[in-house]
């Protein structure tokens, strides 16, 4: 029986190369995006949302459930960034990113987590960022959203601990995609300075991490973040 | 619609009877108590439990409710005391829904 996978995010960067990589494997995905889908394949059911829209992910969810009975593995990408000094910053900003990044990541790790509970099986994936443990100047809210991710992610792993449901977090480092465009040059290289192994990531570096956590046989490991690049917090 | 809710948690309480060998449940009335001190789930056990309810009036109903409570772990005024309190609470979450 084919793994069946929720991922957010999916129209575009990371969220649509996951998407692409696990439909080769053989998931059937459901992913979803505030626009259109960007992705045809037969095992591919697209939902057009905001993840912090409560009533529509619940709908997206159970929806899923009633069509393949199960879901063994949640992938929360969606997310958004800004990059501002503190005083620049509008409180419309902040809320924004946290409606996105949190509590969205929030209402679909509940939900999911509620369906992986009557089958005492599932693997959840949240997404941080190495500019949470670099404490990163100019990168406070997207950083503070991401640490409360972090903490959800540790707190949410003890609470299905024991129903066989593993949550992680993944902290990719700057990756070339639409969230990091508009980031100044000198800004990255700054940036890329501060990790062990001084490069950009790659969408394989995180799909080899995110493998790890969502294989059957990672059934110990939980409540982790892993960060790209040799970051420590 | 109210007994239609009762026999609904009564099917989700045996269930769990069943499941968890926890025989109080597996001959619910409206007094049954379900996270109180004096319940028969614990609080994993409750969130299976609303899970496995929320399924059952999405087949019955056909609307997808969301059962959350800020009191939810409150031992006086949480809505998950007992069959009775949680069926006042389910009722009017529908009432809410076929209100929108």
């Amino acid at each position: 029986m084919s793994t069946v996978a929720i991922i957010t995010g999916t129209r575009k960067g990371l969220g649509r190369e996951l998407c692409l990589h696990y439909l080769q494997q053989g998931f059937m995905i459901a992913g979803c995006s505030r626009g259109e889908s960007s992705i045809d394949h037969p095992n591919y059911d697209h939902y057009s949302l905001d993840v912090s829209e409560e009533k529509k992910a619940v709908a997206m969810i159970r929806e899923v459930y009633r069509k393949h009975g199960k879901i063994d593995v949640l992938i929360n990408n969606a997310g958004i960034a800004s990059m501002n000094p503190i005083p620049l910053s509008p409180a419309s900003t902040a809320l924004r990113i946290l409606n996105t990044n949190y509590i969205g990541t929030f209402i679909f790790l509940r939900e999911v987590g509620k369906i992986m509970l009557k089958k005492k099986y599932g693997r959840i994936v949240n997404f941080t960022t190495v500019a949470t443990p670099l404490k990163l100047e100019g990168e406070a809210l997207y950083a503070s959203s991401k640490a409360a991710v972090e903490t959800l992610t540790k707190i949410a792993s003890r609470e299905f601990a024991s129903s066989g449901i593993t949550v992680n977090a993944v902290g990719p480092t700057p990756i070339p995609t639409d969230l990091i465009k508009n980031v100044p040059k000198d800004k990255m290289e700054a940036l890329l300075a501060q990790q062990a192994i001084k490069r950009f990531g790659n969408v394989d570096d995180l799909k080899n991490v995110i493998d790890f956590f969502i294989s059957e046989k990672s059934d110990f490991i939980t409540g982790q973040v892993i960060y790209l690049g040799g970051v420590t917090n | 619609m109210k007994e239609e809710i009762f026999q609904l948690l009564f099917a989700q309480a045996r269930e769990m009877g069943e499941e968890t060998g926890q025989t109080n449940l597996l001959n619910p009335t409206v007094e049954t108590k379900l996270y109180h001190r004096d319940g028969n789930l614990d609080s994993l056990g409750l969130v299976t439990f609303i899970a496995g309810v929320e399924e059952k009036i999405s087949d019955k109903f056909g609307v997808d409710i969301l059962i959350v409570d800020e009191k939810a772990m409150s031992q006086v005024s949480s809505p998950f005391i007992s069959v009775q309190s949680l069926a006042d609470y389910v009722e009017k979450l529908l009432q809410n829904e076929s209100g929108e």
